[in-house]
């Protein structure tokens, strides 16, 4: 039986319906809600790539049942982070750092960096490697994102 | 927020003019049509003869370049259109670039071997600089100019005393040129480039950094339904029945597809498709095919020969080695890989009027339609193939594969299909770099110069071709049945004058696993035990190592990387081992060499590692490289190469190992397939040698080859012991240090 359910993404209400609660977040909205952000990448929690931002925590969205979702959860994405026009200050780095190879890991990155600036403005660059080390890349892109967080956070 | 396919690439005829159309918001979209231009008596050519083959001039005073080298992720999209801009005196951001669709881009090759520049982008310089020419051969008619008196700036060619000129658009009535490339016209003067050579940020990191990238994963087509495939459990296990009902409870469902041993489920969502394909009662045949893991090594040398490949013969080997002062002799081994693209494969294919079309991210589009054809039965001009960027692949991972998927699901459901394969899939499934067994004897004279050299690969048949498509194979479809492992033999033979050289390649008639190419395939192996059974001759001839290889080097480009990396790396004058090894953490540093295929690009490294004797563990703090690619076409996307190259060799290096047992993979995920993390990926300190007026090389993969021996040599020097088995883990160096 189809659920529908309510949820706040990147500031706009968004309806969905669901067939099984137990959807991940990350199918919601890449398939429901036609976001490029949030990648596939594991389905297991292991790499990282599917990270969104729930009440400011970074969240695997793919082991992230919807139904779980507290009710009016803030989730917010890649692209809600911060738009072309005013990037977060961490895309900006990124893009200022040239941190990106084939860029499928980089949503995650941003998102998890993002959490951590968040909650450290001024990580040093150990604490930057530790917070990302759940976080996988295999194009070998991870100097220049260590760079770039750094850059955001006013520290390189 | 639904994203539909959108349209960027559609070649619109207005006015008699092709002209080009692209729109920046919808970069990296769809095309939605399947004929491009073949309205007005207009094709799109795609000859690679034909300058409109390459390139495009709009009436919009852009240009677009098509390129059937494809952007994995490396940033040759970006190398391509600074390439094409400089030769045609256009602006950076007046120009596109369409890559790998088989009805709009010429076939120039699959991406692999690091040929994009070296070969795909000399060949769109050549066009360019052709239409130039003609360009301004036609201003010169209508202006009454002499061609020498004319110029080209800013998309227009003008009278170089000033005056009015004509812009591209105006020179291109009919929006072709209709002309042959001349692989010999004049390419500008490297002293004139302007965007050549020069750091140029990527166009494609905006939209990857602000997710409105469209990668082959985000690909949604109208009408399209999702599919997950059901992989036998053994590799060569027969499907033998399926229980249908078991997914019957699942909403959405729309059908089970079994086509001999090929099984999938296709539903209205994608997470049905998950769902169902987890639930699918199925049960196969038993299958036991594969050799043991811990007898993998034994297997290797018992497996067949079917010829062998001399790589390299001077002088007597044998008979050198038979009076030689003194000899050595080591057998090296390098696991079996994956791949390890962080996107599993995905794919979309939709089978329309007797036309297929799919949207694949694989590395070789115009070799992918021919497959798909045959498979199908198709005729090849019947398939369009529209390469759409995916995850990194680094190689023949399962791009194709999933392709191979959604063509036969399109044909089953007919509907547009899209084919996911999951995080199993992918570690599972994808083509693996075959294991590789290299035994190398040396005969040092009384000098402890290499007087005799001697070395022999176990390596399977085969070179870089088609990989066979698993769909192809488990539905008993047409597919091809020989091994493409890649070039596999490729640096057996070594870039060292020594006097008495004996180097072949022992072709195998099978291998484990379905075997392809992955980043740097057959140099990395090669190059590992060459460079550190080298360092092995050195240490017996008590001879610093940098001064070993440059008594037998003669190649002034090789010794100058050498000379760099032994610069920047702050390189001491000694013999390895060092001469302290006391304490826990040890700690010693690493040489490596390589001249890619003996032909071009070369690459030096250094390795510092530090080896914990209690733990076994190694980790790589610092990697120095020197490269010599010859002209650079974009300094920082080359050293975003090279630490790309360090980084991920260090992992393969020190982590990773494909595990299996008798029936198929069971490193299906990155718990049991590990890579290197943040925590320990090391410094890369890099220096470019830029040599403008000399040919582009390949930068992808040659630096990668020079890793593996780098840090071997380096645990020796640390330790004095010896690792010749990758991956270094600590298992095996705390049995090497107990040997010493």
């Amino acid at each position: 039986m189809a659920q529908q359910m309510s949820l706040d993404v990147n500031g706009r209400a968004a309806r969905v319906s669901v067939d099984d609660p137990d959807t991940p977040l990350l199918y919601v909205l890449r398939d429901d809600l036609g976001l490029h952000g949030p990648r596939f990448g594991c389905g297991l929690g292991q790499c990282g790539s599917c990270t969104v931002h729930v009440d400011g925590q970074a969240v695997r969205s793919c082991i992230t049942p919807v139904s779980g979702l507290k009710p009016g959860a803030k989730i917010v994405t890649l692209e809600g982070l911060g738009t072309p026009e005013m990037p977060h200050p961490v895309q900006a780095a990124f893009i200022a750092e040239q941190a990106a190879q084939c860029g499928y890991c980089i949503n995650g990155m941003i998102m998890q960096s993002a959490a951590l600036l968040n909650e450290t403005p001024k990580p040093d660059e150990a604490a930057i490697r530790q917070a990302l080390a759940q976080n996988l890349c295999r194009c070998g892109t991870h100097l220049r994102i260590v760079r770039a967080v750094q850059r955001a956070a006013g520290t390189l | 927020m639904n994203a539909p396919a959108l349209s960027r690439r559609s070649l619109l005829l207005q006015g008699g003019a092709l002209v080009v159309g692209f729109s920046m918001a919808g970069r990296n979209a769809l095309a939605q049509t399947f004929a491009p231009v073949a309205t007005d008596g207009f094709t799109k050519a795609v000859a690679p003869d034909q300058v409109d083959s390459f390139l495009a001039l709009g009436a919009d005073g852009r240009a677009t370049i098509f390129s059937g080298k494809v952007d994995l992720g490396t940033g040759i999209e970006t190398a391509m259109a600074q390439i094409a801009a400089e030769e045609l005196d256009l602006p950076l951001d007046r120009v596109a670039v369409v890559q790998g669709d088989t009805a709009l881009t010429p076939d120039q090759g699959p991406t692999y071997g690091s040929l994009s520049i070296q070969k795909g982008g000399v060949e769109i310089r050549h066009a360019a600089a052709t239409a130039r020419a003609r360009l301004v051969q036609r201003a010169s008619e209508r202006l009454g100019v002499p061609v020498d008196a004319l110029e080209t700036r800013d998309g227009a060619v003008r009278p170089k005393a000033g005056g009015p000129g004509l812009a591209y658009a105006e020179l291109v009535t009919d929006g072709r040129l209709d002309l042959k490339v001349d692989p010999a016209v004049n390419t500008k003067d490297p002293a004139r480039f302007a965007l050549v050579g020069k750091s140029v940020a990527r166009i494609d990191i905006p939209q990857k950094v602000m997710g409105r990238f469209t990668y082959m994963q985000d690909v949604r087509v109208p009408g399209m339904v999702h599919a997950r495939v059901v992989r036998p459990p053994a590799i060569g296990a027969s499907l033998e029945s399926v229980d249908e009902g078991s997914v019957a409870g699942i909403p959405g469902v729309l059908k089970v597809v079994r086509q001999g041993n090929f099984l999938a489920v296709v539903a209205e969502k994608e997470w049905a498709a998950v769902k169902a394909a987890g639930q699918l009662g199925a049960t196969w045949s038993k299958w036991e095919g594969l050799p043991e893991q811990d007898k993998l090594w034994q297997h290797v040398r018992a497996t067949k020969v079917t010829k062998d490949d001399l790589t390299s013969s001077t002088g007597d080997a044998e008979a050198a080695l038979g009076r030689a002062a003194r000899t050595l002799e080591a057998s090296y081994d390098f696991a079996i890989h994956t791949h390890g693209s962080i996107g599993p494969s995905c794919a979309v294919a939709e089978l329309k009027d007797g036309l297929l079309t799919c949207w694949t991210a694989s590395q070789m589009t115009h070799a992918l339609r021919k497959q798909l054809a045959a498979m199908t039965g198709l005729a090849p001009e019947a398939v369009r193939c529209i390469y759409v960027e995916g995850s990194g692949c680094y190689g023949r991972n399962g791009h194709e594969d999933a392709a191979g998927d959604a063509a036969l699901l399109a044909r089953a459901v007919g509907r547009p299909v899209r084919v996911q394969w999951s995080r199993a899939d992918e570690h599972g499934w994808d083509p693996k770099g075959p294991p590789t067994l290299i035994d190398l004897k040396a005969g040092l004279d009384a000098d402890g110069n290499v007087a005799a050299w001697s070395s022999q690969f176990h390596v399977p048949e085969g070179a870089a071709g088609n990989v066979p498509l698993v769909a192809a194979d488990l539905a008993g479809l047409p597919h091809e049945t020989a091994m493409a492992p890649g070039n596999v033999i490729q640096n057996s033979a070594l870039p060292y004058a020594f006097p008495n050289v004996r180097t072949v390649c022992h072709r195998l008639a099978s291998t484990p696993f379905r075997p392809s190419w992955i980043r740097t395939p057959g140099r990395m192996q090669n190059t590992y035990a060459n460079e550190a059974f080298l360092d092995e001759c050195a240490a017996a001839a008590g001879a610093d190592p940098l001064e070993y290889r440059l008594r037998a080097l003669k190649d002034p480009r090789g010794i100058a990387v050498l000379e760099r990396v032994a610069e920047i790396a702050g390189w001491q004058a000694r013999p390895s081992p060092a001469a302290d090894m006391s304490g826990d953490v040890l700690r010693g540093r690493g040489l490596s060499y390589v001249k890619y295929e003996l032909n071009r690009t070369y690459v030096a490294g250094v390795a510092e590692v530090e080896v914990d004797r209690r733990t076994g563990r190694i980790r790589v703090p610092r990697f120095f490289v020197a490269q010599d690619c010859g002209q650079i076409i974009n300094p920082d996307g080359v050293r975003n190469q090279l630490d790309g190259n360090v980084i991920q060799t260090v992992s393969r290096v020190l982590m990773e190992e494909v595990t299996f047992d008798r029936g198929g993979v069971t490193s299906l995920d990155w718990a049991s397939y590990p890579i290197i993390t943040f925590p320990d990926v090391p410094e890369v300190v890099t220096a470019l040698i830029d040599r403008p007026t000399e040919k582009p090389w390949g930068a992808g993969e040659p630096s990668a080859a020079i890793v593996p021996a780098a840090i071997s040599n380096a645990i020796f020097d640390a330790t004095g012991a010896r690792l010749r088995s990758v991956p270094f883990t600590p298992a095996k160096v705390k049995a090497a240090l107990r040997a010493t």
